[in-house]
């Protein structure tokens, strides 16, 4: 488990808005990599095309590569279907299906690719509960609504339904900002131990989390309101935030805008 | 420096305005009064009338065979299996195309032309007159195609009327689905007609059925096709392609005639109440299946 990203070139359209431009980046295995920048710079249009969710916008198209241990994941008849069981995400706000209890929101992603087999889920289950940190708050109410647990609870839930269908990578979109400090505290910590065995890449508004979680960081700009983003520059977190390349990157993680 | 702030500034309005306030609150009272007064009056008449009347052990169990106007006994059976045959017939021509046309209005095509142009089209059929969707069942069935009239026959203009009302429901209950969920259901590597399946209509399923009750409550009052499309009579028949089927709607309407002192006359009250009683019970039904889709939510 766990691939390798490589993002050649890539421009995002909504339809006739080119929202990103001309983006190249790398994402190494069992890494945690954080896309950081200021509202409207493209960071979750890039983070969605990683595994093509951008796609369910209407008009929304990508040009140029985004490669999974070096597969073309806008390659010719390449399912998107597909590449989402390869790599899944985790929203900003908690979505358990409502309809469904804990257990059945966690072997939701098995069940419905066809497994069938009770022992299965029951292991499934279990172990990404317990690969989400959650597995000790509900295991004695497995057949409650996924959607009775508390907004921390709900988004590690979410993290076990995404992690039980085993993909190789995770990508998170600001998956705390719904969350109060002790559950964001809660998520981080497992961010840390989900990249022993995933590549996650994470986008945060919050520059110490960035900080906290990530070994790599990509700072995203743009110009101006109606431009496309741009990734300014990709590095290990620690040099991005103590001693930045570009001038931007400065600006931006010491205050100064955005 | 403000204005210092006097007694008569918080003080209740006098004169003129107190008048109006008078004047406004009685005539909305009123109003109130005047909209209930009606209802309760048929009900109260409805339920004293009636009540006797379907007290009786054989008003649920016979139908009218063998009796006349003038001679008492029998039941309504016949007339309540028709109207639960015929209800039950719209139901599952209705309600799967409904269901059907709602998810790909929403799901598929939404936003686009063509579901606009379907919107507006069953709009459109939501405000024909059940009279109208008689006449093009009739039109269509028995003058061109030569079938006899029959059960079917009336149970599909019902098609017609409970269709609208079914379709923009589900649409109503879809669309309060959150795309959060869809997404989420993507993000797991399931397709799309998959994610529809096990997770919009199970999170709408409360609010789907509850409008397909209520859909069917609506059209199993209406007469007209029933008057035109099927034969009133006073013994149980099963057959939906028979053209002869009692119903609760065409029992009221041939009884309508018959003279106060007569156990007929008797009867139809009977069978008003009973079609109230099958209303309501679907009402109640719609009720319970809402809540007890609320209550998984917890």
């Amino acid at each position: 488990m766990a691939k390798r990203i490589d993002v050649e070139n890539l421009d995002v359209y909504y339809g006739s808005f080119k929202a990103v431009s001309g983006v190249s980046l790398v994402v190494e295995p069992r890494t945690v990599t954080a896309f950081i920048g200021p509202s409207g710079c493209g960071k979750s249009t890039v983070l969605r095309t990683l595994n093509r969710m951008h796609e369910v916008i209407p008009g929304a198209y990508a040009t140029g590569k985004v490669a999974l241990d070096g597969v073309d994941l806008y390659g010719a008849g390449v399912d998107p279907v597909a590449v989402r069981r390869l790599v899944g995400m985790v929203f900003q706000r908690p979505n358990p299906f409502p309809s469904m209890s804990i257990y059945d929101n966690v072997a939701s992603g098995l069940k419905l690719n066809g497994v069938r087999d009770k022992s299965t889920l029951d292991e499934s289950v279990e172990s990404s509960l317990r690969g989400a940190n959650l597995w000790n708050e509900v295991k004695d109410r497995l057949n409650k609504a996924g959607t009775s647990l508390s907004g921390g609870q709900q988004q590690r839930l979410c993290i076990a339904r995404a992690i039980a269908v085993k993909p190789e990578v995770i990508l998170m979109d600001e998956p705390c900002s719904a969350l109060d400090p002790i559950s964001t505290l809660a998520i981080e910590d497992l961010i840390q131990q989900l990249k022993e065995l995933y590549t996650v890449v994470i986008v945060t508004h919050n520059m110490q989390q960035a900080s906290r979680v990530s070994d790599r960081t990509a700072f995203f700009n743009l110009e101006a309101q109606g431009l496309p983003g741009q990734l300014v520059e990709i590095d290990d977190t620690e040099t991005i935030f103590s001693n930045p390349t570009k001038k931007a990157t400065e600006d931006y993680i010491t205050g100064r805008f955005g | 420096m403000s204005a210092p702030t006097t007694m008569s500034s918080l003080t209740a309005p006098r004169g003129s305005r107190r008048v109006t306030d008078v004047v406004v609150r009685g005539l909305v009272y009123l109003s109130g009064v005047i909209a209930v007064v009606p209802l309760v009056w048929i009900l109260i008449t409805i339920i004293s009338k009636g009540l006797p009347v379907i007290l009786s052990a054989a008003w649920w169990t016979q139908d009218l065979a063998g009796t006349t106007d003038r001679r008492a006994g029998g039941g309504a059976l016949h007339a309540i299996i028709g109207t639960l045959e015929i209800g039950l017939i719209t139901a599952v021509v209705a309600v799967p195309i409904a269901v059907l046309g709602a998810i790909f209005l929403i799901e598929y095509a939404r936003g686009t032309r063509l579901a606009r142009g379907v919107s507006f089209m069953v709009d459109i059929l939501s405000g024909i007159p059940s009279i109208v969707a008689a006449l093009f069942v009739f039109a269509f069935l028995i003058t061109i195609l030569h079938f006899d009239r029959s059960a079917i026959a009336a149970a599909l203009s019902l098609v017609l009327l409970m269709l609208p009302t079914v379709l923009r429901s589900t649409e109503e209950m879809l669309k309060l689905v959150p795309d959060s969920l869809r997404e989420a259901a993507y993000a797991l590597g399931i397709p799309k007609w998959r994610t529809i399946l096990t997770v919009v209509i199970p999170t709408a399923f409360s609010g789907i059925a509850t409008g397909v009750v209520l859909g069917l409550a609506r059209v199993m009052g209406e007469t007209a096709p029933l008057l035109i499309l099927v034969a009133y009579a006073r013994n149980l028949y099963l057959s939906p392609t028979s053209d002869t089927m009692a119903t609760l709607p065409t029992m009221i309407n041939t009884g309508r005639d018959v003279a106060e002192t007569l156990a007929g006359y008797d009867r139809v009250w009977g069978a008003a109440l009973t079609l109230i009683l099958l209303v309501m019970g679907l009402n109640l039904l719609a009720r319970w299946i809402a809540r007890a889709g609320r209550l998984k939510d917890r």
